[in-house]
């Protein structure tokens, strides 16, 4: 029985006094500003020379309380705090909640409805993607890309402000449906989008993949091998790259994944570069989903329950969870049969995810270090919820 | 399915002393929280089981059986199933042992229920505030948590 509680203040002054000769061991912050933390993550680092010896995330920049303004709103209302978590995959995670919502209550959606949903969650991966593609290459000191990847997600923007309203925070699925229906043009643009992108993600190859500093950069650099993986809770690319090819996509498939035909990118080192080969895999297998359901979207409501309708979960808990760009998102609900949950948590990808650089990064350099950071790809809002 | 009731027969053959509530269909377990160490091992290293991924742990206050529920989500990358795990500990005296030596994720699982709801996780390595500041009082995630800036409805 050993509870011992310690301070921030504490880790830093009980590893100071460790005396080495030769170079003298610092302290450094790296951020909570700083342009290769996407946000406001502070990294403390504990480095001799420029080797970085121990890494110590320091979070809460940005919390705000999700999980306990959860406990006061409706279901209904509570979708839209979850596109404030990962706002770049939030039509995703309003999925989440839709589906842990309509499973517990056992409401049956139709098959249009399911259709749109898996289009835009794959739209919503592919500007994920895109974006994430060039901010990769302006972390490791390439500036021409990051302008590619905006105006590449650009045109999915606007395909997405055209039809619920929004570029940023996009609030689409509801609980029993999908907010508006789509427009006559949705297929007609898409169907352009998808001739545009395909070329341009050669051209993304050409451009990054075959430039050797890259490749110089990220082969071999910060390896996460598969137990490791596991171990410190990683999903989405992270985990694929490192060789387990867990997607729940094809595992547990939900929407109309079952129906399409489509292939999991799975790496076998687990370093930099994988991850960025699982990603690039990844946009291309996205337009083969949307592509096959593009064509046939069935007949149908958009909506199959009233909008002033009460949601009420059974007494108990419910989880249920969904693959975002990131990874796994999972909605933990605990119902005491009223109209706002009990408790409900968000098993964030990002959050778990992050961990995994306090192993990959000791011992490496700083500019590794963001390459690593770079090839987790996180957003901080979803860490700090 | 099939291979899914199987393995929780023999979790239930295995442990039976310990578990307290048996939810095949809904894949929720809830077992005595002095075994939870022996337990998770048994859920991770069990050929048959093999629970490689912890994704989720989370708390709940049930602040009227004067009780905190401490929620483990287990996967397994081999089966491809998951399943939960709960336990109850008393809300007075929330101290239960950490699992961060079976899964590493759990260090800061666990470092984030401490934060919100105040459980002690003994031999813990790294005990400390994840998101609110190290002089934080009280624990914002418990039903009761009183603020003088809370708005009350």
């Amino acid at each position: 029985m050993a509870i011992h509680l310690r301070t921030l203040n504490e880790v830093l002054h009980s590893s100071n006094k460790k005396k080495t000769w030769g170079t003298k061991e610092y302290f450094i912050n790296m951020g909570p500003q700083h342009p290769s933390t996407h946000g406001v993550l502070r990294f403390v680092l504990r480095l001799e020379g420029e080797v970085v010896k121990e890494i110590i995330p320091v979070l809460g920049y940005i919390h705000r309380g999700i999980e306990k303004i959860g406990e006061s709103v409706s279901y209904r209302n509570f979708v839209h705090l979850t596109d404030r978590c990962d706002y770049l995959s939030s039509i995703i995670n309003n999925w989440g909640v839709s589906k842990v919502v309509e499973n517990a209550m056992q409401i049956e959606t139709n098959e249009r409805i399911e259709t749109i949903r898996t289009i835009f969650a794959e739209i919503q991966r592919l500007q994920s993607h895109t974006l994430w593609w060039g901010v990769f290459a302006m972390d490791l000191g390439a500036f021409t890309p990051f302008l590619y990847g905006f105006r590449d997600r650009e045109f999915l923007t606007s395909i997405v402000e055209d039809t619920c309203g929004s570029r940023l925070t996009m609030n689409y699925i509801q609980p029993g449906g999908v907010m508006y229906d789509i427009k006559p043009d949705f297929s007609t643009k898409i169907k352009n989008y998808i001739r545009y992108l395909r070329p341009r993600i050669d051209e993304y190859e050409q451009l990054v993949s075959n430039n050797i500093i890259i490749q110089k950069r990220t082969e071999n650099v910060g390896i996460l091998s598969k137990d490791d993986a596991c171990s410190y809770g990683t999903t989405g690319p992270v985990l694929r790259a490192s060789g387990v090819p867990l997607d729940l996509r094809k595992d547990h498939p939900y929407g109309m994944y079952g129906k399409v035909d489509f292939s999991v990118a799975v790496g076998s080192v687990g370093d930099c570069w994988d991850r960025y080969w699982v990603r690039i895999e990844e946009m291309r297998q996205s337009l083969n989903i949307i592509e096959q359901l593009i064509d046939n979207i069935p007949p149908g409501k958009h909506m199959v329950m009233k909008h002033t309708a009460k949601i009420k979960l059974p007494i108990g808990y419910h989880y249920d969870q969904v693959e975002t760009a990131r990874g796994i998102l999972g909605v933990f609900v605990a119902s005491d049969g009223k109209d706002s949950p009990y408790r409900i948590h968000l098993r964030s990808p990002n959050f778990n995810n992050l961990w995994s650089i306090t192993k990959m990064a000791a011992g490496l350099k700083i500019s590794d270090l963001v390459a690593i950071f770079s090839t987790l790809d996180i957003v901080m809002p979803d860490v700090d919820r | 399915m099939n291979k899914m009731t199987a393995s929780i027969e023999k979790i239930y053959n295995k442990y039976q002393k310990f578990i307290v509530e048996n939810v095949i269909s809904k894949k929720e377990l809830r077992i005595n929280s002095e075994n939870l160490i022996d337990f998770m091992y048994f859920m991770r290293n069990d050929s048959d089981l093999k629970y490689d991924i912890l994704c989720d742990h989370t708390v709940v206050d049930w602040v009227n059986n004067n009780s905190f529920d401490l929620v483990y989500n287990l996967y397994s990358t081999e089966y491809k199933n998951y399943i939960i795990i709960s336990t109850t500990i008393p809300r007075n005296k929330p101290i239960i042992n950490t699992v961060s030596g079976i899964w590493r994720i759990a260090e800061w699982q666990e470092r984030e229920a401490y934060d919100f709801f105040g459980v002690l996780y003994t031999d813990h390595k790294d005990l400390r505030r994840l998101f609110l500041e190290d002089d934080w009082i009280g624990f914002p995630l418990r039903k009761d948590y009183k603020d003088n800036f809370m708005l009350e409805m």
